[in-house]
């Protein structure tokens, strides 16, 4: 189904996009709320909640652009030193900025 | 007292609320500058102001913004671009859950209200602070109103101010949210155990990644992770 942007048709567009993201913020713990928690839900529930960040960041660290690859090395390596995210974070874009600059 | 550790945990009080939001100021500043980079991103998209602002309001969701952007035209396929935002934020599905047995303390109207805001640093966070003993809805809630405002500044800023910053790409800016994950990967809790499962997890996510449809590989390296976290369970001490 095409949907015309001009007009109402960028607000019926931006209300569908909302209404599935709402779905999944509200989906999870909906679902959730008629699993019994025990401890092996719990195990993977925790085992899960580490791995969505690393599934999330495998991809980019493997398949993105030297910049992206240093900067996600850069962070880190800072964050492994110093423990403070907000300069690894910083650490991580000024290297992408510098890299993408300078190449 | 466990019991009052327990309680503890789930607080979710103004105070806590209010430091989470100011403990999420500085990451917010950052977040400032990848909301106008979608501003400016939409407006050469050739969305209007209202349309971009209002959908950095109601879908506060990046990379699904992105994305809209790519299939935005004079038309849109509204189903393919419903099932795009749906894959892309299908994390939120999981990240509902690893909440779960925190939120379920509270009455429905609240657990599902803080969910609103839920998004990725802030869940991080969250999950953090629990992993660390510590209440983690403060940081949920008011970690999430400041990245909330952040996103919505920056897609203002973007919208009207965007075209001083011609490449938002070339500053580094869309590594921010990357940044800020790995930050917390690196920073949370490490052992054999968990390191096995993150590999499986990175596994699972890069074979999805080149062999599975698009946006996919997010819940399923998360799921692999999960299931083999299941089947291996930690010992309690």
């Amino acid at each position: 189904m095409m949907m015309e942007t001009a007009g109402s048709g960028a607000l019926i567009v931006v209300v569908v996009m909302a209404v599935v993201t709402l779905v999944t913020r509200w989906g999870g713990v909906f679902v959730m709320s008629f699993v019994p928690i025990n401890a092996r839900t719990e195990n993977f529930i925790s085992a899960m909640s580490g791995s969505v960040l690393v599934a999330l960041l495998a991809p980019l660290a493997l398949e993105g652009d030297t910049g992206t690859r240093l900067a996600l090395l850069a962070t880190a390596i800072i964050m492994l030193l110093v423990r403070k995210p907000l300069a690894a974070i910083a650490a991580g874009i000024l290297v992408a900025a510098l890299v993408r600059h300078l190449a | 007292m466990p019991a009052h550790d327990e309680k503890q945990l789930h607080a979710l009080t103004a105070a806590l609320t209010w430091n989470g939001f100011r403990q999420f100021l500085p990451i917010s500043a950052f977040v400032v500058l990848f909301g106008l980079a979608f501003g400016l991103a939409a407006t050469q998209t050739e969305l209007g102001a209202d349309t971009s602002l209002l959908m950095s309001a109601l879908v506060f969701a990046g990379a699904s913004q992105f994305a809209a952007l790519d299939l935005w035209g004079t038309q849109i396929p509204l189903v393919p671009l419903a099932l795009t935002v749906f894959a892309i934020n299908a994390r939120h599905l999981l990240m509902g859950a690893t909440l779960y047995p925190w939120l379920s303390t509270l009455p429905p109207a609240k657990r599902y209200g803080v969910m609103l805001v839920a998004s990725d640093a802030n869940w991080a966070m969250s999950m953090q602070a629990f992993g660390a003993g510590k209440p983690g809805l403060g940081l949920l809630l008011g970690g999430g109103l400041a990245l909330w405002l952040a996103w919505l500044l920056g897609t203002w800023l973007g919208i009207y101010f965007g075209s001083a910053i011609d490449d938002p790409v070339s500053f580094g800016l869309d590594m921010v949210m990357g940044c800020f994950l790995l930050a917390m990967v690196v920073g949370g809790q490490k052992n054999l155990r968990i390191l096995i499962i993150w590999a499986v997890a990175a596994l699972a996510s890069l074979l999805a990644y080149w062999y599975l449809p698009s946006n996919s590989h997010v819940v399923v390296g998360a799921v692999a992770g999960g299931l083999l976290g299941a089947l291996w369970m930690e010992k309690k001490a």
